[in-house]
């Protein structure tokens, strides 16, 4: 219990219109972990996180944040929590560095200039600090959002699609911002369209749809449970029937017989030394292939996999 | 690493600051517009019209207008500027900052309603400076007319605040103080003394808050008014307690702060 930074049970939330955006949910974050809330549109991500944040007001349910009950000691907890909303949000005709001291203040942190000043050279800002900020592309203002939210050293972090609408470069430059807070034991908890960034981030992942967390674990362990191997053997005659020799994997014939089919695996590597026996029997035995393709499941793939399964009601 | 939860003063400040950086920031503007109201009024009602008026008591239309444009100015700038403050960023999201750090109502109104208030008095004092320039005027009470100042300016910045938060578009955020202030405030006594208008109109204009506000302020630079100094005084601080009432329902409801 001493690791865990962020505790929810059974949040609610329905808007006046009668959407219900959360639906009972249970989440415990463990302190120093990134952990990745996967969804689609409309989901509930963000109003997850404004329910911690304070944009939202949950219907029902609890929420522990540092060990203590947030509706009670909100103002003590808030002071240690940063958010980056999914949101461009902020005064545009303000100059970079004074947004960033303004925030600083807000969260009842002493001025440092020093510290400004580290957290916008982290960001590359540096540069741009007296720039006014509507001046600024896209991703720099991401970026202006990103140093709002670092500015009084949060150790709970909730990124909102931090990485929505941002090139491929800034994105792997933003992962290495959060790798580096990793280290610094900064608790993450981010939202994300990008299964890759998932992949590539997170300790752990949770999958939420309709307001309800569909699966929480670790992202190997995910990976080891619901990853496949899948390989295709091509003939250019086609097959009569599945060789007996290879009766015990588990092979389709695709194609009228010219596309043998594996699937497999768990995820563990048990998949990969299958296809790779699979194919020395069949050099053993004089069956000819002249094509061969392997391919891990990515979290995408399980991702689509479990939105599409039927819902499992109670 | 010292942080208070009772009471964020570093926030609050924070608050402070930027809001009157933010409303500086267009400080010609800001600061010009009401020197040129002030003198144009003054040069026309004071200089022009009011040669022609007949006042009760020795007091020259001059110095008696000084307080009521005063007036005029302290409830139209102090309304919207603590509206637009609060309107703005709710309106670019940006309030989502406020919402989540370790504000509550207190420091969240020394910040916008006190920021609001200190630019109300600001523009008081460049008011009366112009005014000082043009005609000749006294100020009878001046530590009382500082403290009523400072008591409109902070009640009004309240009733912009709660303004700013109810809008929901840049239209409803002029309705008040175009629609309401406005005419309650040229009705107010603000150009003449309500002796001076016959019945029924006399009583009717007794109903309308603003008089009262006006012939406070009134009271301060001259000394004398339609009404006792304390009838002014307490309305005032009574209308200053529903504001602040409203407010702290506002944050305990988190209606229109909070989805
Ligand atoms: N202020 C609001 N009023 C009414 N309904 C809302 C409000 N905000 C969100 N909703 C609804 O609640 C549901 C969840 O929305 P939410 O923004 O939390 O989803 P999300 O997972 O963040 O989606 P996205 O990936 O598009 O950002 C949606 O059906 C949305 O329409
Ligand atoms: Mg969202």
């Amino acid at each position: 219990m001493t690791d865990t930074i962020l505790d929810i049970r059974g949040l609610e939330k329905t808007y006046k219109s009668g959407v219900k955006a959360l639906d009972g949910v249970d989440l415990t974050i463990r302190r120093g972990e990134i952990f990745a809330l996967l969804g689609p549109n409309g989901a509930g991500k963000t109003t997850l996180i404004g329910s911690v944040c304070g944009m939202v007001r949950p219907t029902g349910g609890r929420i522990e944040v540092f060990g203590k009950d947030l509706a009670k000691h909100w103002k003590q907890v808030r002071r240690d929590i940063g958010l980056v909303p999914q949101e461009l949000s902020f005064d545009m005709f303000d100059k970079v560095i004074r947004q960033v001291r303004f925030s600083r203040g807000m969260f009842g942190c002493e001025p440092d200039d020093a510290r400004i000043e580290e957290v916008l050279r982290s960001l590359s800002l540096w540069d741009k600090r007296d720039a006014q900020i509507r001046a600024l592309s896209g991703g720099m203002k991401r970026r202006v959002m990103i140093a709002k939210a670092l500015a009084h050293d949060p150790q709970l972090l909730f990124l909102d699609e931090p990485t929505a609408g941002v090139d491929v470069e800034l994105r792997r430059d933003m992962w290495r911002q959060i790798d580096a807070l990793r280290e610094k034991g900064t608790t993450i908890i981010l939202t994300t369209h990008y299964i890759e960034e998932a992949e590539e981030m997170a300790d752990r992942v949770g999958v939420i749809s309709k307001g309800r967390i569909l699966l929480v674990d670790e992202k190997d362990a995910i990976m080891a449970k619901l990853g496949r191997t899948e390989a295709h053997f091509t003939f250019d005659a086609p097959l009569p029937a599945i060789p007996a020799s290879l009766g015990e994997y588990p092979l389709h014939l695709e194609q009228g017989g010219t596309c043998l089919v594996y699937r497999g695996g768990d995820g563990t590597g048990k998949g990969k030394r299958e296809v790779a026996e699979i194919a020395q029997v069949m050099a053993r035995e004089g069956i000819v292939f002249t094509g061969m393709e392997t391919r891990e499941s990515t979290l995408e793939d399980i991702f689509v996999d479990l939105l599409h399964e039927p819902e499992v009601t109670a | 690493m010292s942080f208070n939860p009772t009471f964020n003063a570093r926030g609050a400040f924070a608050i402070f600051k930027n809001e009157l950086m933010r409303m500086f920031r267009t400080a010609f503007g800001s600061i010009a517009s009401p020197v040129i109201t002030t003198s144009l009024y003054l040069v026309v009602f004071g200089a022009a019209i009011g040669s022609r008026m007949e006042l009760p008591g020795d007091v020259s239309y001059g110095s008696f207008i000084v307080p009521g444009l005063l007036m005029l100015t302290l409830l139209s700038e102090s309304t919207s500027n603590a509206s637009f403050g609060i309107y703005m960023p709710k309106f670019t999201g940006a309030i989502y900052e406020l919402l989540s750090a370790p504000v509550g109502v207190a420091e969240t109104l020394i910040g916008f309603v006190g920021a609001a208030a200190v630019k109300s008095m600001i523009l008081a004092a460049i008011i009366m400076g112009t005014a000082a320039l043009i005609i000749d005027y006294q100020v009878v009470h001046p530590i009382l007319a500082f403290g009523y100042i400072l008591l409109v300016s902070a009640t009004f910045s309240l009733l912009g605040f709660i303004i700013g938060l109810w809008a929901d578009g840049f239209e409803k955020l002029q309705i008040v103080p175009l629609l309401i202030l406005m005419p309650l405030t040229f009705l107010g006594g603000t150009f003449y003394s309500i002796e001076m208008l016959p019945e029924p109109w006399r009583s009717v204009t007794l109903v309308n808050p603003v008089v009262y506000l006006v012939n406070g302020l009134r009271w301060t630079f001259l000394g004398q008014s339609d009404f006792p100094i304390w009838v002014s005084f307490g309305a005032t601080l009574l209308f200053l307690l529903v504001c602040v009432a409203i407010i702290g329902w506002i944050f305990k409801t988190g209606w229109r702060l909070r989805e």
